[in-house]
């Protein structure tokens, strides 16, 4: 267990580092960053004055030992659009990407794994197969036009809820929260829709997929023998063991729920990290691409580290198969 | 291919083909499966369509002296306001909304097609190389993937995408655009090529050909050329497939986010982009129409796809 922890954990830091020395080497194909800070008028004595200052006159690795060392301590620069600390930029722009992600993430279940199980249970029923079919649509719809089409009915034709922003917000600490009023709430609803309609069609299909294969087993033979009711049978025996794979998946996911924010954070112009990152993109502004990649980079490889874990914890079999090789 | 005629012609053959291809498993059960022909007469209709669009299309949209201003924002036809040389409306510059969505599902085709065709080279090349050569080579080349793979890969697009516009003067944006997506999005999908190709690849290099091809002492790059490929290319046909329906949605969203094609030459997520612009205004059919055009391509090229890999698979026979 130990070594396999300490193993992962390596990797980890490896694939930190090569992240990292991607965002670094963004800064030097970008041409010399003195050009962006002074004027062309300043003088070859000014040039070399700020270079020294700011560490460029070293060699190379000294330079990029030197930006991790920055990145360990939470600085990442300053943005060349906004003239901000992009540190601070990203505090202030965590908690709506991170709310919303949470609330797809929970829509995503609270939908998905009711509909796999009954469409596992009722495998031919007429319910099942339209849910199917249209889960095969929602695959085929891009996420931006989902986003696109919810604003057309709910907020141009019905009028119903806001089409963009994050509504009214409260200030906790440092965190804005979405959820402390009517008018943030009813803005949250549309983007986490929005967000969450992939991730559903796939737990859905995660869990019909695993149900199928569980009911076929002896287990479940014999609990139906043993006279349990279908309730006790479906629910406590079938459903439990289905969820390992559902609850990796899902954190796995929530990766991915962070990237498909981008485009979503953009259709509802929902001032969170990805559409920071978007605008970085389309402005070049490559202190915050940089910084987001190694911010993004960070949360992804916590989830994946995490969902090891857990896997390993909730698991028994992983355990012994480790076990028997390392005996070899 | 049973008998060899002596007076066998091109033609001869062509038709010996044909006749194969009749016969065919996968024919049959194309033959079986009203929605894969209908999802093949789509397929077909939108590629011909899309890529005969300056022949086809009812109005050039890149001739800007045949454009009228006094006929922008006009409904589709069916509209009291429509007018029937407009069928589906016109978008806010006066242009014909069903000739721009041909002209953009060209540009969304040649990006999609191009971008594959990029993945399968980079993807089918290293898998090759990683499963015949084994040792530290293919670990390397796996842990790369492995890596990759962890990022989703309309991330990795948009990194590779937004890396290139950076090191790139920005006069010289707009013209590599296209060269830059199809980049960006080829080398954001090859990881699942090279893990087939490779998986594939390890269990062929224990066959006796190959063993026979290294014992008369024909070089490595030749064997995995000429003697295995050929025999691992069977599935990479249809993650292509899927992998299409993927490209050309990830075309959409780059374009939809603004960093993927030139406005001046508008694909169907910049058409979209741009009509959305004007949703709020009521004009829904410079939204609605791309859209739909979009969804209905990536849905019959994933029910193709679909249908081609339980085709090809010998186990559902």
């Amino acid at each position: 267990m130990l070594a396999f922890i300490v193993r992962r954990l390596i990797q980890s830091i490896i694939v930190m580092l090569a992240v990292a020395f991607i965002a670094f080497s963004l800064f030097q194909f970008t041409g010399d960053p003195i050009n962006n800070m002074v004027g062309p008028e300043a003088s070859a004595e000014t040039r070399q004055l700020l270079r020294e200052r700011l560490g460029l006159d070293k060699p190379f690795p000294i330079q990029f030992l030197h930006f991790v060392g920055n990145v360990v301590q939470g600085e990442f620069g300053v943005s060349y659009r906004l003239g901000m600390k992009v540190e601070d930029i990203l505090v202030q722009r965590l908690p709506a990407t991170l709310e919303l992600v949470a609330v797809a993430a929970l829509l995503a279940l609270a939908v998905g794994v009711p509909l796999g199980v009954y469409t596992g249970l009722h495998r031919y029923g007429a319910v099942s197969r339209l849910m199917l079919t249209l889960s095969l649509v929602g695959i085929s719809l891009p996420t931006f036009l989902i986003g696109i089409l919810l604003i057309l009915v709910f907020a141009v034709w019905l009028g119903w809820l806001p089409s963009f922003g994050r509504g009214k917000v409260v200030s906790i600490g440092w965190w804005t929260t979405n959820f402390t009023s009517w008018d943030g709430f009813r803005s949250i609803i549309l983007p986490a829709i929005t967000l969450s309609l992939f991730q559903m069609t796939l737990i859905m299909r995660l869990v019909r997929a695993e149900m199928l294969e569980v009911l076929r087993t002896d287990y479940i033979k014999f609990a139906r023998a043993r006279g349990l009711t279908n309730r006790a049978v479906n629910f406590g025996h079938a459903l439990k063991n289905t969820l390992v794979p559902v609850i990796t998946i899902t954190g796995l996911q929530i990766g991915a729920l962070i990237a498909f924010a981008i485009i979503t954070e953009t259709v509802f112009q929902w001032p969170g990290m990805g559409l920071l990152f978007l605008q970085a993109i389309q402005f070049v502004d490559i202190p915050v691409m940089s910084s987001y990649l190694v911010l993004v980079a960070f949360l992804f490889v916590i989830i994946n580290l995490v969902v090891d874990l857990l896997y390993y914890a909730v698991d028994p079999r992983l355990r012994i198969d480790r076990a028997a090789v390392g005996a070899h | 291919m049973t008998e060899m005629h002596a007076s066998a012609t091109v033609g001869g053959r062509t038709v010996d083909l044909i006749r194969r291809f009749l016969d065919s498993d996968v024919f049959h059960s194309f033959k079986r499966s009203p929605v894969v022909m209908v999802a093949f007469c789509v397929a077909m209709i939108f590629f011909a369509g899309a890529f005969f669009s300056p022949w086809l299309a009812p109005h050039n949209t890149f001739d800007a002296s045949t454009l009228n201003l006094m006929d922008a924002f006009r409904p589709p036809a069916w509209k009291a306001e429509g007018m029937k040389e407009y069928l589906l409306g016109t978008d806010d510059q006066g242009r014909d909304v069903l000739s721009t969505i041909m002209f953009g599902m060209r540009v969304s085709l040649i990006v999609g097609f191009c971008s594959v065709l990029l993945a399968v080279a980079i993807g089918v090349t290293l898998g090759l190389i990683s499963g015949y050569l084994g040792g530290a080579i293919d670990s390397f080349i796996m842990r790369v993937a492995d890596v990759q793979l962890s990022f989703p890969a309309i991330l990795v697009a948009l990194l590779i995408d937004g890396f290139a516009r950076s090191f790139l003067p920005r006069s010289m944006h707009e013209e590599l655009a296209l060269y830059v997506l199809i980049l960006a999005i080829g080398a954001s999908n090859w990881v699942q090529f090279a893990r087939t190709v490779r998986g594939s690849v390890m269990v062929e290099k224990g066959r006796e050909y190959v063993q026979a091809a290294r014992v008369i002492g024909i070089h490595p790059a030749m064997i995995m050329v000429r003697h295995v490929l050929p025999n691992v290319i069977g599935p990479v046909l249809v993650i292509a497939t899927l992998a299409l329906a993927v490209a050309i949605l990830t075309e959409a969203t780059l374009s939809f986010l603004g960093v993927g094609v030139p406005p001046t030459r508008p694909s169907l997520g910049t058409l979209i982009r741009v009509g959305n612009n004007f949703l709020f205004s009521g004009e829904w059919w410079m939204t609605i129409f791309p859209g739909a055009a979009l969804v209905l391509l990536v849905l019959a090229v994933n029910l193709l796809g679909d249908w081609l890999r339980d085709a090809l698979n010998p186990k559902l026979r």
